[in-house]
């Protein structure tokens, strides 16, 4: 079990009250695994992974425990964190082409970086450039401005950068939502490749596009607002989903064969719950076809077949 | 309804404007009444360019876009003020097209102001009303709101309302569905369908290829500002014949289908300006032909509605696959 998460719940502090982004999140990741992280804007994506590396205010630890490779993260403390980050869990943040520091050559921003951790340049710098001709990259770059490289080109050396020192967890954060369909075929095989040739044990891809989850991932995860709604494999996620919002979700998308004139998609009517006060039971209650009495009550996230997880009372019934 | 004739873009870049970035070359398509055309390209391909050209938010450096047998972009102030009462355009990121400072509605009411100074105002309120109802949105829950009270999709659906108050027989909708939501993406789109059949011609650009799919007629692919395939949408799809659209149709991530064994060459992307094909560095036909680096293939037929620009098509297209 390489990362093993246990209730974990991270409000945003506001002046109205606090905004439950992440409402208990319960799962595990094994190694060598590809989890996909889906839903729509503002259901606790980002959240969940931003607390897992860098838990910064207004973000506040409410309870629940992160263990990686059996070591618990003190997630809570900024401080001890720093043992951690990009030695052991590593990120590709959202806006991964901006991250890069624009006034230093890459090179020199890389050996500052590693500084700060006192790991040495020279030494790290072989296996860099190894990893440089794997995402197709000149060894040149080391030597360019942020400035002179391409979205998709600064994407792959963010890649190359955060899993340098063979993360145990490595966070893509809708890191191919930005790319061209053919780059971002080529950045999502590539997170496959690594994970295949262990840089990084395991993986949490973040994305909203589901079709790329299915491309690569091993299991989808799939949240609603700030809960978890339902997590299996990828197969079972995209062809036999189980919780009404995935089933909707899975049903909205458009695909390649499926014209306007001949098959009409309907999306899911109504929007996502306001998290400063959420709606106690189920935050899907509202906009769910199959809504009765029970959804007052919160459904539990348990397992209804092996490694299939549902938060819905319909299904659990239906299990029972 | 809309027909664009050897239009081309050139910037001028550089300190003094020395240098040349053609983005648009010799574009030439049109768009019938009640139709909706896809174009579709990689980021830095011209068609954000060829949107706003038609939009005459930008010149043109040659050619000729003509609207109903006017030729846009010889309009001048009042002639073109007019032409917005047909044609409009709604852009990709409805965040950034409010003030947040003011209201959402203040859209409308620079509507009003510019193109409706002497309707009255109760008779405006129940087009603004009709409009939001248009686009599915229910007036009472959406007016009087600011820009950050409103969600993405309600905002996008904001602005065709906006576009919709002027009766306009055109609309350019430039990357609308790519900042919402799935679940809200398709509402968007339906809209859009929805619209065609009231009699609305809408040039849909967009760089998904599943949405050009569910929505047009007919798509046009562009490579660096080229047209390198252009048909109806269901040839383009099921029998793309110029190399570049079949790795663009290859990496397209579905749901039915794992992506197959295609490698993408990256090496070779950058923007320059080749006298021969534009897709000859990163072409990887065995038998690239030797003209193909001098000469540039012309957009010729190769089946009834399906133009392509490749000199080798015949032979990539030894294979053809039925429509299903």
């Amino acid at each position: 079990m390489s990362l093993k998460i246990n209730n974990l719940k991270v409000y945003y502090q506001t002046l109205r009250g606090d905004v439950k982004a992440l409402d208990g999140a319960t799962f595990s990741i094994s190694d060598g695994e590809i989890m996909g992280l889906a839903g729509e804007s503002g259901c606790g994506k980002t959240t969940l992974a931003n607390s897992i590396i860098f838990l910064n205010p207004p973000m506040k630890y409410i309870e629940g425990s992160v263990k990686l490779d059996g070591e618990e993260l003190p997630i809570w403390d900024m401080k001890k964190m720093d043992k951690f980050r990009f030695k052991k869990i590593s990120i590709i943040p959202q806006y991964a082409m901006n991250a890069l520091n624009p006034t230093r050559k890459i090179g020199k921003m890389i050996s500052e970086l590693l500084d700060s951790k006192k790991v040495n340049y020279r030494k790290t710098k072989p296996e860099l450039e190894r990893r440089l001709d794997l995402v197709e990259l000149t060894r040149n770059v080391l030597n360019m401005y942020p400035i002179e490289l391409s979205g998709g080109m600064k994407q792959r050396m963010v890649l190359v950068l955060s899993t340098l020192l063979d993360p145990s967890l490595l966070i893509a954060d809708e890191i191919t939502s930005a790319l061209d369909v053919s780059t971002q075929k080529a950045v999502a095989e590539m997170l496959v490749e690594f994970r295949d040739r262990k840089f990084v044990k395991c993986m949490i891809v973040i994305t909203h596009d589901i079709s790329i989850l299915y491309q690569i991932a091993d299991n989808i995860l799939v949240m609603y607002a700030g809960k978890l709604a339902e997590k299996a494999s990828t197969k079972t996620i995209i062809h036999s989903p189980r919780h009404p919002y995935t089933k909707l979700l899975i049903s909205s998308l458009p695909k390649v064969g499926v014209k306007s004139s001949e098959k009409k998609l309907t999306g899911i009517p109504g929007n996502t719950p306001m998290l400063l006060n959420p709606p106690l039971g189920c935050r899907f209650r509202d906009r769910c076809p199959l809504a009765f009495s029970k959804c007052t009550e919160e459904p539990p996230f348990i397992e209804i077949e092996k490694d299939h997880f549902v938060a819905c009372w319909k299904e659990h019934k239906k299990n029972a | 309804m809309l027909k664009l004739e050897k239009v081309s873009k050139i910037y001028k870049t550089g300190t003094f404007g020395g240098k040349l970035l053609p983005a648009v070359v010799d574009v030439s398509f049109d768009v019938k009444d009640r139709e909706v055309v896809s174009l579709i390209g990689e980021s830095g391909s011209g068609k954000s360019t060829i949107g706003k050209m038609i939009l005459g938010l930008i010149s043109i450096t040659s050619g000729k876009i003509d609207f109903n047998g006017i030729d846009v972009s010889t309009l001048r102030k009042k002639e073109l003020k007019k032409y917005y009462y047909d044609v409009q355009g709604v852009f990709q990121d409805p965040f950034s097209s409010y003030n947040p400072i003011f209201k959402a509605d203040r859209i409308f009411n620079i509507i009003r102001k510019e193109f409706f100074p002497k309707m009255k105002y109760a008779e405006w309120k129940d087009k603004i009303n009709k409009s939001l109802r248009a686009v599915g949105l229910n007036p009472d829950q959406v007016l009087n709101k600011f820009p950050h009270q409103l969600s993405g999709g309600q905002l996008q659906r904001f602005l065709i309302a906006r576009a919709l108050l002027l009766d306009i027989q055109f609309l350019v909708a430039d990357e609308i569905i790519s900042m919402l939501d799935a679940s809200t993406r398709v509402d968007v789109l339906n809209l859009l369908v929805e619209l065609k059949s009231r009699g609305l011609s809408i040039l849909f650009i967009t760089h998904d290829l599943s949405l050009g799919y569910y929505i047009s007629e007919r798509a046009i692919i562009l490579y660096r500002g080229t047209i390198v395939e252009m048909g109806e949408t269901d040839k383009i799809y099921y029998r793309p014949l110029h190399p570049y659209t079949k790795m663009l149709m290859a990496s397209v991530p579905r749901l039915d289908k794992k992506w197959e064994e295609v490698k993408i060459e990256l090496r070779g992307k950058k923007a320059e300006t080749a006298v021969g094909c534009v897709y000859y560095d990163r072409c990887k036909a065995t038998d690239k032909k030797k003209s193909c680096m001098i000469k540039r293939p012309e957009l010729v037929e190769a089946e009834s509605g399906h133009f392509v620009a490749c000199d080798c098509y015949k032979k990539v297209a030894a294979k053809i696959n039925p429509i299903p």
